[in-house]
């Protein structure tokens, strides 16, 4: 009785946030009344030739942690700027820097989709962790924020802008500080030289 | 005998009645008693020009014990095994074996035994945990530690302008809200000794007792401008209130100068470029902001800061400062800076301690609004941001309109020189982050229609600084620092005007 309860419960929340997201992007359509088919939402990879890598920039920390240090890596190829956008945000998520260089996101962060609209807009929807387990303070979380976006802006020449979503919503900030109400352009002056 | 049990019972009311006419006149005011717990007053009666209160009485609110001693020949009260004797034929009471004297003996009525009520602070004081202050004149008996400072108002100068003068001793810090109609008086401390309602002169009507124990309400009619001057010295704070006649300022003769009073700024004299400052202190509430090793949170530390800094800017500057959170609560970030433009404050700066993903990271910060390309564009249309709208009567008005979400844009370049002298000030009193002046698009500040900075005080994420940013030293050279900041930048404004 009790498990099915669970079950129905489970069921209940992936349709409640399928759903959300449906309409999240839906709504992300409707206001952006423009050709249709560029509004495109991330698909599950491509089966075949997951062997394929590109080299792209990442960012990570400088060892003092006050700027951003781009760094050449190898991420799994991906179809289209879509797929391509999920590697590229997994990779700057998940693949730790080489020393003396250090992460700017905090462990666990996960992506729930990736998509970008036809007005050259990317959007990040990163899982709750990205909230959660960040350390705070402003220094942190601009670097955080900026890692990101400059990671999806450099390396997507159909991206100008990026915005990160928590949990499929706009978010006002990660911890309190940074405005990513709306998309960010690639933030060139925190970049070390 | 069931029946007649109504007609026994107003019998004896009335009999009480005539005993307690008896004894004696009640005070024109009650005695208030003052505890960290709250006020409530003490029966009293005035006995052949004697203040009395009944010993039963004093056992209920003091937790005392009371017996009649006819062998020492008088009352005996103690307290956890101390015991003080008022004496029933001599004017003096035995505390501990010591002798103290009082204006009257103990005396009884009826069953009920009666003391002085200086018996109460000068008897019970001595062999009780708390301090017992009575202060007769303001008819209150203050237990334990709390700062009830002395409150004298007056109307200095009925004018117009109207001077009102509040002496205040100890000093304490004091802050004014100007509303329609009224000026707020707050005064730190946990009650006031204060006597009101005072009568009005000039643009004021009364001055009487605020909604709060230590708020005071000056109602005025008829006024206009108020400029609050606070100055402090050792033993007592002034506030003095100048409340100019609405309408028009006409150029009238300075009020005479009245000794012991600070210069009062003249009528012509321009508005003040600095009048309200707003100190938002980071977090709040469940948003702990950074939570360092050993408890220490964010939101407590910038909370402190912002206390001092509005006790410190206030008192010395006499500049209203606001905080955008007076206790452990979450504030929506949006409403900090709508709290600052509500009250059209010229100041506004956002009080937080940062985080790394790097220990070793530590110093403070200091920063400013970035503009992303959309508010670069907002900001070169900023010059034309004014709007004509049809009054009634025919005419137009000219309105500045401001997107909220841009207020910022037009500030930018006051908002740096603010965040210049900020990080200056900061570096020369606590350690600095290597790059200690930034920019950032920060939520706190975007809607801010006035300079804004946020000041990131140290790191809570370097254990160094942990202790360090929670002790009070530290967190007065940062208030230092800020003060010293808002001086430069006051002097700034008024060079440029």
């Amino acid at each position: 009785m009790t498990r099915r309860r669970i079950i129905l419960l489970t069921v209940g929340v992936v349709g409640l946030a399928a759903l959300a997201f449906a309409l999240t992007v839906a709504l992300e359509r409707v206001m952006r009344p423009a050709p249709p088919q560029q509004a495109q939402t991330s698909a599950p990879p491509a089966q075949p030739a997951p062997v394929r890598h590109i080299t792209a920039t990442l960012y990570y920390g400088s060892s003092d942690a006050q700027r951003l240090v781009e760094v050449k890596r190898e991420v799994p190829f991906g179809d289209g700027p879509v797929e391509q956008g999920r590697q590229i945000v997994l990779a700057q998520l998940t693949m730790a820097p080489a020393a003396p260089n250090i992460t700017v996101v905090p462990p666990g962060a996960t992506l729930r989709s990736f998509y970008v609209s036809d007005k050259g807009e990317a959007f990040v929807d990163l899982g709750r962790e990205i909230v959660t387990a960040h350390p705070g303070g402003s220094a942190a979380e601009v670097l955080t924020v900026y890692a990101i976006v400059n990671a999806v802006a450099t390396n997507l020449p159909a991206v100008t802008r990026v915005q990160i979503l928590v949990d499929g919503r706009e978010a006002d900030t990660l911890a309190g500080h940074v405005d990513i109400r709306r998309p960010l352009r690639r933030n060139d002056a925190l970049v070390q030289e | 005998l069931r029946r007649l049990r109504p007609h026994f019972a107003i019998a004896a009311a009335l009999l009480a009645g005539v005993l307690l006419s008896a004894q004696g006149t009640p005070p024109a005011a009650p005695l208030l008693l003052l505890t960290r717990e709250g006020r409530r007053p003490v029966p009293t009666t005035i006995q052949s020009g004697q203040e009395l209160v009944a010993l039963d009485d004093v056992a209920g609110l003091f937790q005392v014990t009371v017996r009649e001693d006819t062998l020492a020949g008088g009352v005996t009260v103690s307290y956890k095994g101390r015991t003080a004797v008022a004496s029933s034929d001599q004017p003096m009471a035995s505390v501990n074996g010591r002798l103290v004297a009082l204006p009257s003996p103990a005396m009884r009525f009826g069953s009920r035994w009666f003391v002085p009520v200086e018996f109460i602070s000068r008897a019970l004081g001595p062999i009780y945990d708390a301090r017992i202050e009575l202060r007769r004149p303001s008819r209150l008996l203050i237990v334990g530690d709390l700062r009830v400072p002395r409150v004298t108002p007056r109307i200095d100068v009925p004018g117009p302008p109207t001077r009102v003068v509040f002496d205040i001793t100890p000093a304490m810090e004091v802050t004014t809200a100007i509303e329609a109609g009224r000026v707020v008086v707050r005064i730190g401390g946990d009650a006031l000794d204060v006597r009101l309602p005072v009568a009005g002169a000039g643009l004021v009507e009364q001055i009487r007792p605020g909604d709060q124990a230590t708020s005071i309400v000056v109602a005025l009619r008829n006024a206009g401008t108020v400029i609050p001057t606070t100055t402090v010295s050792d033993a007592s704070t002034r506030l003095t209130l100048e409340v100019q006649a609405a309408g028009p300022a006409t150029p009238s003769l300075p009020p005479p100068p009245v000794v012991g009073s600070e210069p009062v700024p003249p009528l012509t004299a321009p508005r003040p470029t600095l009048q309200t400052i707003v100190i938002d202190p980071g977090h709040g509430g469940d948003d702990n902001g950074v939570t360092a090793a050993g408890g220490v949170l964010e939101k407590n530390i910038t909370l402190e800061v912002a206390r001092r800094v509005k006790t410190l800017v206030e008192t010395r500057l006499g500049i209203r400062v606001l905080l955008t959170r007076e206790d452990d609560r979450r504030v929506p970030i949006d409403e900090r800076a709508s709290l600052a433009n509500n009250n059209k404050a010229d100041l506004f700066i956002s009080l937080h301690a940062n985080g790394s993903f790097v220990p070793s990271v530590s110093g403070s910060e200091v920063y400013y609004l970035a503009l992303d390309q959309e508010m670069e564009e907002a900001r070169r249309e900023a010059q034309d941001r004014s709007v004509s709208l049809p009054v009634l009567g025919g005419a137009t008005r000219t309105i500045d309109v401001v997107r909220w979400d841009m207020a910022q844009v037009p500030h930018l370049d006051r908002s740096e020189v603010l965040a210049r002298f900020l990080e200056e000030e900061l570096r020369s009193r606590v350690p600095a982050a290597p790059r200690a002046l930034r920019r950032a698009p920060l939520r706190a500040l975007v809607g801010a229609n006035m300079p804004a900075v946020l000041v990131e005080m140290g790191y809570l994420t370097n254990a160094a600084q942990v202790t360090r940013l929670a002790a009070g030293d530290f967190q007065t050279a940062v208030t230092q620092a800020i003060y010293e900041a808002v001086l430069r930048f006051r002097s700034h404004l008024e060079g440029k005007r």
